[in-house]
């Protein structure tokens, strides 16, 4: 945004979305993080926190929403400024999603409890849960730059997420197989870890949205894809 | 089952304008006011059958540009046009040209409806007489009922053809004046802020025949709307300072324009 708008009204308007899309960033984040820390560490009281806090963010997403269709009516933006408005309808739904996923990986915690986390999946978990909040991290500061060409370089990246994914999905079946005794946690813990792949999948949309509202363009080609989970039957022979 | 057959002319429209003809083609049009320039060089073809709209902020251009495309700046004293403009092959400023004949194939409509002092009939008939276009009064009487009828204001004037078409309201003088445009069958029509002096009913009903008349004629509209550029446009142009800066399809010229400044001035913003 180089220039201001002639009524500075609509100036506030704009800039009060994208604050508040700002504030729900950093809120998405933190339960996220919380959610996994609660997780490995057993923390009833942290994800009783997350689940409490994810009120706050369905709340901004509908003031967001709220607020952008009464900027529609009242401005009839057009061309950058319409992208601007319709990006951050995006945006918000997509951080609202987060928080869902984090609350839902904090609900497991009392679940799982009881046997506590076995060491080396929770090293897993929270290796993957640091690839997809740093995605995250990311493309919250890319949406304050709006640059198309790093919000591109982050769409690239979610790659690596679903491979990271793929392998714990690899290392909770083994468990299961070991000992049938697993298989309640392994199978929270493997609802867990789908929780954190799709956050980096809705901060890959974010970082599309993103490159959408900077260019007026649909960023170029397929996603990359590397969650071969979905064809892992093979693997009990 | 009508509304496929109505998007499949929608269609069709939008392919017979998209191997467009270029109905009108300027090339180079410069306009001089005395010894200032109001246009620089303006290069922009009008397709058939598509509504092209001429936007920017007011002193652009825009006006004088659609004021070429008949020759109405003749009629101001001092004004000067250089360049080219062709209605299909002919060249409209060449010396050989007849301007009444030329007015009659490229008709016009202005901000403020002006119609004739005389009866709403009247309004429409004394076009096709001076041009000799009918042969009998049954032969006019057809003409006035049709161009009503395509201009949408038949059923709401035609117990009262008799009485004077100032009469009306402002929104049906303007559908009367579009009506008088089309009573001696043009083939271009040109609006200078035709809804300007309209409420937003009337603008609508305008708006509305704008779209409807697409099919059988080429539009060229100016206006400062530029919400209204958006809703009756295939095509836009964007004048700045005399220079056509952008022409692009509308679709696009409204969600991702390629000028900086056509952006600027859409968005509502400093330049």
């Amino acid at each position: 945004m180089a220039s201001t708008h002639i009524l500075s009204a609509y100036d506030d308007e704009l800039k009060y979305l994208s604050r508040r899309i700002s504030e729900m960033g950093g809120l998405a984040e933190q339960m996220c993080s919380d959610a996994v820390r609660a997780l490995v560490n057993s923390d009833a009281a942290l994800a009783q926190k997350v689940i409490s806090d994810d009120v706050i963010l369905d709340h901004a997403e509908r003031e967001i929403g709220d607020k952008a269709i009464v900027t529609i009516a009242r401005r009839q933006p057009v061309a950058a400024d319409l992208r601007e408005i319709v990006g951050s309808l995006r945006i918000a739904s997509d951080l609202e999603r987060v928080g869902d996923l984090g609350k839902n990986t904090a609900k497991r915690v009392i679940a799982v409890q009881g046997t506590g986390v076995p060491r080396k999946l929770a090293r897993g978990l929270e290796h993957l849960s640091d690839l997809a909040l740093v995605q995250l991290k990311d493309v919250l500061d890319v949406y304050a730059t709006r640059s198309a060409e790093k919000a591109e370089a982050i769409r690239i990246r979610d790659e690596e997420i679903d491979a990271m994914y793929t392998s714990l999905f690899r290392e909770l079946l083994t468990y299961m197989m070991e000992d049938p005794r697993n298989i309640t946690t392994c199978t929270h813990l493997l609802f867990c870890a789908k929780n954190i792949e799709r956050i980096g999948d809705h901060a890959t949309n974010i970082a599309e949205t993103i490159y959408y509202m900077t260019t007026g363009a649909q960023p170029e080609g397929d996603r990359p894809k590397d969650d071969s989970s979905n064809t892992l039957g093979a693997i009990t022979e | 089952m009508n509304m496929m057959s109505e998007s499949a002319v929608e269609k069709a429209l939008d392919q017979k304008m998209s191997d467009a003809s270029h109905k009108m083609i300027g090339k180079d049009v410069s306009v001089y006011y005395g010894e200032k320039r109001a246009l620089f060089d303006v290069n922009l073809n009008v397709r058939e059958n598509t509504v092209t709209a001429l936007i920017g902020p007011s002193g652009c251009g825009k006006s004088t540009f659609l004021r070429c495309l008949n020759r109405m700046n003749d009629t101001i004293e001092n004004c000067r046009v250089t360049g080219k403009i062709t209605l299909d092959t002919d060249d409209i400023y060449d010396q050989n040209i007849d301007v009444v004949e030329l007015r009659a194939r490229v008709g016009m409509v202005f901000q403020k409806p002006n119609p004739f002092p005389k009866t709403i009939y009247e309004n429409i008939s004394y076009g096709p007489r001076i041009h000799g276009l009918s042969k009998s009064k049954a032969d006019m009487d057809q003409i006035v009922e049709a161009s009503l009828q395509r201009a949408g204001l038949w059923t709401e004037v035609k117990d009262r053809l008799h009485e004077s078409g100032t009469g009306l309201s402002g929104g049906q003088q303007q559908r009367l004046c579009i009506a008088r445009a089309i009573a001696v069958s043009p083939e271009v029509i040109l609006m200078d802020e035709p809804c300007s002096a309209l409420d937003p009913i009337a603008t609508a009903k305008v708006e509305e025949l704008i779209h409807e008349l697409r099919a059988n004629y080429t539009i060229v509209i100016v206006t400062h709307s530029m919400q209204q550029a958006a809703r009756v446009s295939q095509r836009t142009a964007m004048f700045h300072l005399g220079q056509l800066v952008e022409e692009n399809d509308t679709d696009k010229m409204f969600t991702n324009p390629d000028d900086q400044r056509t952006q600027d001035y859409i968005m509502g913003r400093f330049g």
